[in-house]
């Protein structure tokens, strides 16, 4: 088992998405059922991850390579290191998390939502685990196909205008990268990643590969200027679809960058870093202010999510700055690990909040701040968790969401107070926007009757939010072991990214 | 005078002709309540030839009569892909035929002929073979679109598909008749060796614009392809399927045969004009496709497009470029019997699902085949992990290796735009819901449903598993 394990991550949770789907429209909790068996096994099974991968080593290990075509050299390859592996529990426990969640509230064609559900597991998991150019841009590409589904089926008023904004959008990223990566197949005969980040390019040609990919990527994660099918996919998506979006997809861009960008166009990387520097300072302080004025809650955490992207690629970014301009190795792993820290804490932070406008959702039908107001007078458990999330989204100390960017500004210091300075305006900003999200939301008089009638979380909902709670304080006071967990493999990073290729 | 070894040769494409000779003599003399049985009968034929050209499939290229008629893997290929699709195009129609009256022995035996049509073509040696194997299918093709005669409708696309399909041939000829004159000879191989040490080489020249003119006519390329819509539109859904599909093959044997085993030393000259009319192609018809209301139009525009990707291939003018546009020609075949298929499927007795908007909310009433259709219309837009991305990225990297970067990227950009049409009719289905008088679960015919699924789920299987077939495209240009 342990030789496949990884394809075992991938499958099982596709495969259950037949029976699931074989459920049948009559029998809804058949499927939920059988959705959360399936989850949870994966889960499980992602757990063997931990004793499987040797933290200390690092490196690509768990390798299961097979010939795919055999004509054109394609290989299903499968490997992870630290880094996948902190991505791939992140993916399978929200997962959990989702499908619990949407329990009672799906109620519309609910096998087809948790089917869905489970493809798109599975897909996010291939995307971690690939080592194959092409292999990723399948699972890349694919998981396009159930999030469009989701979205445009259980999303709100205008989900069809978002979700076709969201599948166009990111295609046409996605598609530029494909020439780049068939023009590297044409220099080197091969998709193996390992074997394109050794091979030779010159400055024009990793110059246009790097556009190519930041396009690509930049889109997923999203950066801006791109970043506006962000705001409509999540406001549009049913919560399970937003906290999925928000929690894991968006990692899948700041991934692809560590993955392609890095050890493959290092130069033009390291040539134009101040491009993706200055975007995730825009991303930081304008997209801040950008979310500062919204009015629709899921707006507003969608942006806070754009702007908390910007502390993952400002940390990957100010690395090159580091260790190429400055040398200054040591402090880029900082950067480094800031960025991972930040990715995996973002995604349960963000996770958390869009579950709790789901929370709201479910009850009132709507999701207007000014509709809200005194939530706290009849929902004290909810209010509970909401200003824990909403502390740990302006990364309060104690909280994993200070972790990651404390880590990058520390670092971000190192290579031009300027950018840290314009990097700690989030700590401001951030605290802003979801201080006065929770002032107006939380806090004050009840003024709309409806919110009077609102009854606290149930059981279910207190299950999800505690697991999303309890894990944003464990990363907050004891991020040691996931620091470790990818240390090696960051380090791995950094020295790559010294390397020159022309 | 033909030896045994060339009838041994021909042996598939002799028992076809024999066989559509038997079925019309049997539907003359059949009791109409007995003609049901044509349907199975003419199914088995083809069958049986499909195994007859694996069974005697040649281990090296063999020629018969001459050298008109090379039988080699290529083609074995095509015919294999020909005669399956045509199986498909049968079964699909039946129902469809039988709920408008329809079911007359003439559509059987037509298809035979104009599959016998397609099987020569791709295997033709010399041009004249060309233009016979052509002149069957297209001569067949008219008569299949105008089939249903009560339509006017029908009978207005298949007059313009006759009046611009004779012009289209008479160019062909007159281009054909140019490069005889150039060279002096009319078989493909001597064509291939005279072109170098022809004293005209203006004359070839223009001898070769003018059949690319009849290639891209048969594609349905732009700027030929102005048939294409109104054709697609007015036959009947089965003989749609049938030029989507059989057809499709067969013009890229022929657009194979005369640009590689005839013309391949011009192709410094043919390969920019085939990347203009790809590009051309390809513009058209994704451009066009978004503003259809008419499902049977969108997909006629969605051909004209994917022509253009299949051209991309050829434009490479190497082996990996004519395997990618071969690989390129069945995926767009089987994808396409599936599109038409659901059209078929869900059609009934006045009834011909034939809008867009006749899909509305389908997932409420038949999720099957809005799955189906789904599958369909993400592998059409090059959506991974279905079968139509592999093609697409086939003939990607066959531009860039060409050095057409410019092409591939013009594919690229196409590639998104025509993203919107297919993800419309998903979302029609999806998305919308449903309405009185739109399509709901019709479909009686098990053997149907059974098939339809199959070649629906096809599509994802090959996604994952496309190696073999790849493989076997490749090995037929010679390549490891």
């Amino acid at each position: 088992m342990f030789n496949h394990l990884l394809s075992l991550l991938i499958w099982l949770p596709i495969v259950g998405a037949v029976p699931v789907l074989l459920a049948g429209a009559a029998r809804p909790n058949v499927a939920r059922w059988l959705a959360l068996l399936f989850m949870v096994l994966t889960f499980v099974v992602s757990l063997f991850l931990l004793p499987q991968y040797d933290a200390t080593q690092g490196g690509m290990q768990l390798v299961e390579s097979h010939l795919w075509i055999a004509s054109l050299n394609v290989h299903y390859g499968l490997a992870v290191d630290g880094i996948s592996v902190a991505l791939i529990l992140l993916t399978t426990i929200v997962g959990i998390l989702v499908v619990i969640g949407a329990w009672e509230v799906i109620q519309n064609k609910t096998h087809q939502y948790m089917a869905a559900m489970l493809v798109l597991e599975g897909l996010m998991i291939g995307v971690f685990c690939a080592t194959d150019a092409l292999l990723f841009y399948v699972f890349f590409e694919a998981m396009l196909i159930p999030m469009f589904i989701l979205i445009g089926i259980w999303g709100g008023p205008r989900r069809v205008y978002a979700t076709l904004k969201f599948f166009i959008y990111t295609f046409l990223g996605s598609i530029f990268m494909l020439i780049a990566l068939l023009y590297l197949y044409h220099k080197a005969g091969t998709f193996d990643l390992r074997t394109l980040a050794a091979l030779p390019l010159t400055f024009t040609e990793q110059a246009w590969i790097f556009f190519a990919f930041l396009l690509a990527f930049a889109i997923k994660v999203p950066m801006v200027p791109v970043h506006t099918w962000l705001p409509d996919a999540h406001v549009e998506a049913p919560t399970g679809g937003s906290v999925v979006l928000a929690a894991v997809m968006l990692k899948v861009g700041t991934y692809g960058m560590l993955r392609f960008i890095l050890p493959i166009v290092p130069d033009a990387g390291a040539h134009f870093t101040w491009v993706v520097v200055l975007l995730s300072l825009v991303a930081i302080v304008y997209i801040g202010y950008v979310a500062l004025v919204q009015e629709d809650m899921k707006k507003l955490v969608a942006y806070s999510s754009v702007a908390h992207m910007g502390f993952v690629t400002l940390g990957i970014f100010i690395a090159f700055m580091l260790a190429r301009e400055l040398g200054d190795v040591d402090t880029a792993r900082l950067g480094m690990q800031g960025a991972m820290v930040q990715m995996i804490s973002h995604g349960f932070v963000s996770g958390a909040m869009f579950t709790c406008i789901g929370v709201m959702y479910d009850r009132l039908h709507t999701r207007l701040i000014k509709d809200y107001g005194g939530l706290i007078n009849v929902m004290p458990w909810f209010g509970f968790f909401y200003v824990l999330f909403a502390m740990a989204n302006c990364g309060l100390p104690g909280t994993s969401g200070f972790v990651g960017e404390f880590m990058v500004i520390l670092a971000s210091f190192k290579a031009s107070p300027w950018i840290a300075l314009f990097a700690a305006f989030t700590l401001i900003i951030g605290a802003g926007y979801t201080l006065w999200l929770v002032k107006r939301v939380l806090w004050g008089e009840i003024h709309n009757p409806h919110v009077a009638e609102m009854k606290d979380i149930s059981g279910r909902e207190t299950l999800v939010l505690g697991a999303f709670a309890a894990l944003v304080l464990a990363l907050g006071i004891w991020p040691e072991p996931l620091i470790h967990l990818m240390d090696s493999s960051v380090t791995q990073l950094v020295q790559q990214l010294a390397i020159h290729k022309i | 005078m033909p030896t045994f070894n060339d009838i041994l040769v021909l042996l598939p494409e002799f028992y076809l002709v024999a066989a559509a000779c038997v079925l019309l003599l049997a539907d003359a003399f059949m009791k109409p309540e007995q003609r049901w049985s044509l349907h199975w009968l003419s199914i088995v034929v083809l069958l049986m030839a499909g195994f007859l050209v694996i069974a005697g499939q040649p281990d090296v290229t063999v020629t018969a009569f001459g050298d008109m008629f090379i039988r080699d893997q290529t083609s074995e290929i095509l015919k294999v892909f020909a005669l399956l699709c045509t199986v498909l195009v049968f079964i699909y129609a039946r129902p469809y035929l039988l709920d408008r009256k329809q079911f007359v022995g003439e559509f059987y035996t037509l298809m035979i002929f104009a599959t016998i049509g397609v099987m020569l073509l791709v295997s033709a040696g010399n041009l004249v073979m060309i233009y016979l194997g052509l002149e069957l299918l297209t001569l067949s093709s008219y008569a299949l679109v105008a089939l249903n005669r009560d339509s006017p409708l029908s009978s207005e696309s298949a007059i313009k598909y006759f009046v611009l399909g004779a012009l289209s041939s008479g160019m062909l000829l007159y281009g054909m008749s140019m490069v005889y004159g150039a060279t002096g000879t009319l078989d493909l191989a001597q064509l291939h060796a005279a072109v170098p040490q022809s004293a005209m080489p203006h004359l070839l020249v223009f001898g070769l614009i003018f059949m690319l003119v009849g290639i891209a006519f048969k594609l349905g390329a732009a700027p030929f392809h102005m048939w294409i819509p109104d054709v697609y539109q007015g036959a009947s859904t089965p003989v749609t399927t049938f030029i989507a599909s059989t057809s499709k093959l067969a013009a890229f044997g022929m657009a194979w045969r005369l640009l590689e085993t005839g013309l391949g030393d011009l192709s410094q000259h043919w390969q920019p004009m085939l990347a203009v009319i790809a590009v051309l192609s390809m513009a058209i018809g994704n451009l066009v496709a978004i503003v259809q209301t008419n499902l049977k139009r969108m997909l006629a525009y969605s051909t004209i497009s994917h022509m253009g990707y299949l051209l991309m291939g050829l434009v490479n003018a190497g082996p990996e470029g004519y395997s990618a546009a071969m690989f390129y020609a069945i995926s767009y075949a089987l994808m396409s019997t599936v599109a038409f298929g659901v059209i078929l499927a869900l059609a009934r007795a006045g009834f011909e699902c034939e809008e867009i908007a006749d899909l509305k909310g389908l997932n409420q009433r038949s999720p099957w085949f809005a799955a189906l259709m789904a599958l369909a219309m993400f592998s059409l837009a090059g959506v991974p992990p279905l079968f139509g991305f592999y093609a697409k990225y086939l003939v990607l990297q066959a531009a860039i290796d060409a050095h057409m970067l410019w092409l591939a990227l013009a594919g690229a950009v196409f590639a998104i735009i025509g993203l919107y049409y297919y993800l419309h009719v998903v979302k029609v289905m999806y998305f919308d819901k449903a309405e009185e008088g739109g399509a709901d679960q019709s479909a009686p015919d098990m053997s149907m449903r059974v098939v339809l699924s199959l070649n629906a789920l096809a599509l994802l299987v090959l996604g994952v598993y496309w190696g073999p077939l790849l493989g076997w495209c490749r090995h037929s240009f010679g390549l490891g």
